[in-house]
């Protein structure tokens, strides 16, 4: 069981997810770089954070048309499981691999703090791990993590489970008070109809790591290791 | 010889920055006129930026060896050995006066030349901390933009380029208002099998520029550092660089992608004084000679001249000095990249600095002459405020009603109150290795697959050095020391960075050599030496005069296992408290005659180094052991703040009785240096008093953490103060925003 995480000339958080998976999780992990056509023998594909190209443009705005993604977006389309995580989620939906866009903060900053989510459908191969309206702490590091999608567009994810976390205090409770960059519902994370690729801001990598004393973003990972190893089982 | 500069008569020497010795002096170097080119490689390389002419025979003083220290001044930046064959390389710089032209390019690319000189040394960056200082923002809106984009472009480069920036300091003080200070560290760790240096070795090699395109920004920054702020310094824009850190974080994984091979002998960021300066001191060092022709540098503009080429300050640029017939091999890397590596000369062994355009010589001078910029020893003069200020008696002034009021102002003023509207800006946590997040006494990381980590600290106090440069200067070392040791870390060594007005000035200069003094002294007390630095000088105007004297310090650490990782916040109801160290009648140079008073005067609180030594060890010693559950330093503010903060980080009460004659404002407020604030359980307490009695460094448990939410301080029976935690965090928490929006 492979897991690939793709670097572009900007990514900032590659190593850290190739930390988790390397040394926390033990598993065998290598990076595909942005100009691979060709993505190997991988089964589940992380897209870290950071500035892909820059992003003078828009965040993810010219990552989206590099050659890697073209062979993610097939990788995706034959069941491959993708997590985007902050430059790797705006990148997912600017591939509209996954819906709606991501807007400048509320605030117009960037925005780095501890934040806490809950876990609003665990029945998905990223969240099996955690219990259903569980709250974890996840830091967040973004300048343009609105999430934004048109109104029949949220209705109809938050129909199909869609949202996998939100924005809460530490008892779950979404309100306004809690969101922390003006996200529509609270939206921190978010899965597709056929529910193999995951955009989240937050950062469940550094939340990974017991030595920085946060623990349950790891989670996410888990979860996604679960998934590969019973599909393993299954198909031998 | 004066008659004989008839190319000269308009004086371009003066225009360009240098007196008439200087020209005197350089023609003798030169046995002949200098041309233009000429001229303006001596004005930037004689620049104080560059040649520090008034700082350099000061540094004499400086502690510059140790067990640790692997590479004092001298290279881009020093190292210190962090054991396992590790090290850590640091280094800070100042950008004051382009951030006070230009904020947001000013900070920015302060950030990005500093991560540059580390990268330079072959290691990763993997932190980034900047000192700021400033006038009351509630003063004039101009002080609040500046913040903002201060803040602003140092978290863009910063986030964009990937190297959390794990602390610092923000500090205010209307000395700053016309020239505001922008000092940026950073931090690198790497093997020491990795270390780089940047020498021009090997006759023929090839020097090869990376990165960015060269063009007509940041044309003369070093001089323009190097002289007053004044109003004309609008005109002085295009000495001001604009950043790229996408550009930066390209270099960054390229250069080291390099280092990897064996084709590199030599690395030089380009910082001041751009090319002529990174190819110079490369040179020197070797004791070789360079030609460089201008016409191979690849460019963003025409008609570049080439003086303009050697001295620009287009930022996110190397220079690499590679073996012949390695430069293809190089190129390739920096390929993958998407960036060039590109041959502009080569090393020659005449010793000459040899400047072609085509294949022309435009200008050629020895080496060592650009290197020997002349040195100036003044003669200081003690200000004469300072014999007022030292006459302050505490009687002077009355002890506040309404102490709990006083406390809770003190908790929300600027120097005091949380910095979380700034590092909330800043990535903190990417490269996964902060432990302990800004916010603290020092910002810990940890070494990825060790049990160590390295504490970083960042400090200054302007108002301690303006009413006594020698001691002030002593206390920031000693506090520097005080925020390494509480947050586990064993003090291993400093950087420098030597904020002055104009040192021709003899009341500066008497501040600039005491300053130095102190920090000296202070280095050898507590066996943290000095690995490199930076001066800044010139920092005044016209209107508002000179800065503060402001030495910023920074400081690393070794926190030699993660277990001992130490911070400031209570842990448990319950736990004993316990403060270190005696309070004397001690008001001078105070945020409290500051803040509460108004009042900037009085003596710096007295400074026992012996003693400080013997405490912060003792400290060190007990965190080891494991006996402490929470450890403080007692600084702005005293007792009552280090308090309070311990209170409202931890989210728990105090109770405190104390027995002391002292007037209750020195009690609470005053600054009375070598303070620490602990917490432990009841056995670890019992342990501690007992064993600072054995190490003589006075300890009394004072009182209890509690979970009642009050926080309340007696004296001899009698209540001075009693608060909830409540109101000191909302005062601690508010305090930033409240400033930002109120009138003074």
């Amino acid at each position: 069981m492979n897991w690939g995480v793709l670097l572009f000339p900007g990514s900032n958080c590659a190593e850290d997810c190739f930390h988790v998976i390397d040394k926390v999780l033990g598993k065998p992990v290598k990076y595909l770089w942005h100009k691979d056509t060709e993505l190997g023998d991988v089964d589940a594909i992380i897209i870290p954070g950071g500035f892909s190209y820059g992003d003078h443009l828009r965040p993810g705005a010219i990552a989206h048309l590099s050659p890697a993604m073209t062979a993610v977006k097939e990788f995706a389309a034959n069941g491959g499981l993708v997590i985007g995580i902050c430059n790797g989620f705006q990148i997912l939906t600017e591939s509209r691999m996954l819906p709606g866009s991501l807007l400048q903060n509320r605030g117009l900053k960037f925005l780095c703090q501890d934040q806490t989510l809950v876990v609003d459908n665990n029945s998905t191969p990223f969240t099996s791990e955690y219990e259903q309206g569980e709250t974890i702490i996840c830091p967040i590091a973004h300048n343009e993590g609105n999430y934004y999608a048109k109104p029949e567009t949220i209705a109809e994810m938050e129909k199909n489970g869609q949202i996998l976390f939100r924005y809460a205090n530490s008892d779950g409770e979404v309100s306004e008070a809690t969101n922390p960059n003006g996200s529509l519902n609270s939206i921190a994370g978010i899965i597709n109809r056929t529910g193999n690729v995951m955009g989240m801001m937050p950062h469940p990598e550094r939340s990974s790591d017991e030595v920085l004393r946060l623990t349950n973003g790891k989670g996410v990972f888990i979860s996604i290791l679960k998934h590969l190893e019973m599909k393993h089982g299954s198909d031998q | 010889m004066s008659e004989k500069k008839t190319g000269m008569e308009e004086k371009l020497w003066i225009k360009a920055g240098l007196t008439d010795s200087e020209y005197e002096l350089l023609t003798t170097h030169m046995e002949r006129e200098p041309n233009t080119v000429e001229l303006a490689l001596y004005a930037q390389m004689w620049s104080e930026h560059c040649g520090y002419t008034h700082t350099r025979p000061l540094f004499k003083h400086f502690l510059t060896t140790g067990d640790r220290i692997v590479q004092g001044p001298g290279e881009n930046a020093g190292i210190v050995d962090i054991d396992d064959d590790e090290v850590l390389t640091f280094k800070l710089e100042s950008h004051n006066h382009p951030s006070a032209i230009a904020p947001f390019q000013g900070a920015a690319t302060g950030v990005g030349g500093i991560i540059r000189d580390i990268l330079a040394m072959g290691a990763y960056p993997i932190a980034s901390l900047n000192s700021l200082h400033f006038g009351h923002p509630g003063d004039a809106g101009h002080t609040r933009w500046l913040i903002s984009e201060v803040v602003h472009g140092i978290g863009e480069y910063g986030n964009c380029v990937g190297v959390p920036t794990v602390g610092g300091e923000l500090r205010f003080a209307d000395a700053y208002k016309g020239n505001p200070l922008v000092n940026a560290m950073c931090v690198g760790y790497m093997k020491k099998s990795e270390i780089k240096k940047a020498i021009a070795t090997g006759i023929g090699n090839s020097l090869m520029i990376v990165g960015n395109l060269t063009g007509r920004d940041g044309m003369g920054g070093a001089s323009f550092a190097s002289k007053d702020l004044d109003e004309g310094n609008d005109e002085d824009r295009g000495a001001i660089q604009v950043g790229d850190p996408f550009m930066e974080k390209l270099l960054i994984e390229a250069c080291l992608e390099v280092f990897e091979e064996d084709y590199v002998v030599g690395v030089q960021d380009m910082g001041a004084a751009g090319i002529l300066s990174s190819s110079v001191e490369t040179a020197s060092k070797a004791g070789n000679g360079v030609e460089i022709d201008v016409a191979l540098v690849p460019k963003r503009e025409e008609a570049m001249r080439p003086e303009e080429v050697m001295i620009s300050e287009s930022q996110e640029r190397m220079l690499l000095i590679v073996k012949k017939g390695m430069e293809e091999k190089v190129n390739k890397i920096f390929h993958k990249w998407d960036l060039h590596a590109v041959v502009i000369g080569h090393v020659t062994d005449d010793g000459m600095y040899r400047v072609l355009e085509d294949g022309k010589t435009v200008g050629e001078v020895p080496v060592w002459s650009l290197m020997d910029a002349p040195t100036y020893v003044l003669e200081g003069k003690e200000p004469a405020h300072l014999a007022e200020t030292r006459s302050f008696r505490n009687e002077s002034i009355t002890v506040p009603d309404d102490l709990n009021q006083t406390l809770l102002t003190l908790l929300g003023a600027p120097d005091i109150c949380s910095k979380e509207w700034v590092y909330r800006q800043y990535d903190h946590r990417v490269q996964m290795n902060t432990v302990v997040k800004p916010g603290s006494d020092a910002a810990i990381l940890r070494i990825k697959d060790r049990d160590k980590a390295v504490g970083i600290t960042m400090d200054s106090n302007g108002r301690y050095c303006y009413l006594n440069p020698r001691r002030g200067a002593q206390s920031i070392v000693a506090e520097s020391a005080r925020n390494q040791v509480v947050s586990g870390a064993e003090p291993i060594a400093i950087t420098d960075g030597l904020n002055f007005g104009n040192p021709e000035t003899p009341e500066v200069y008497f501040q600039l050599e005491q300053s130095i003094i102190g920090i000296s002294e202070a280095c050898r007390a507590l066996n943290t030496p000095v690995i490199g630095g930076n001066a800044s000088l010139y920092n005044q105007t016209p209107e508002f005069g000179a800065i503060y004297p402001t030495p910023i310090i920074g400081m690393t650490g070794l926190v030699k296992s993660l277990s001992h990782v130490t911070t400031l916040e209570f842990k448990k109801a319950g736990d004993f408290i316990i403060l270190i160290g005696e309070t004397k009648d001690e008001l001078g140079a105070s945020e409290y005659l500051d803040q509460i008073h108004g009042l900037v005067t009085g003596d710096v609180p007295e400074l026992d180094l012996e003693l400080e030594a013997k405490a912060q060890k003792f400290i060190l010693n007990i965190i080891r052991q494991g006996l402490v559950q929470s450890a403080h330093d007692v600084g702005d503010g005293g007792f009552a703040v280090a308090l309070a903060e311990s209170c409202l980080k931890g989210e728990l009460g105090a109770e405190i009785s104390l027995d002391l004659e002292l007037r209750s404002d020195a009690l609470l407020f005053g600054e009375s240096q070598t303070r620490f604030l602990l917490s432990a359980n009841a056995e670890s307490a019992e342990k501690i008093i007992e064993l600072a009695a054995d190490r003589g460094v006075e300890a009394a448990s004072i009182g209890r953490v509690t979970d009642s939410g009050q926080l309340s301080i007696n004296n001899a029976e009698k209540n001075l103060i009693n608060t909830t935690v409540t109101e000191c965090a909302d005062a601690f928490n508010t305090g930033f925003d409240k400033m930002m929006k109120t009138d003074k």
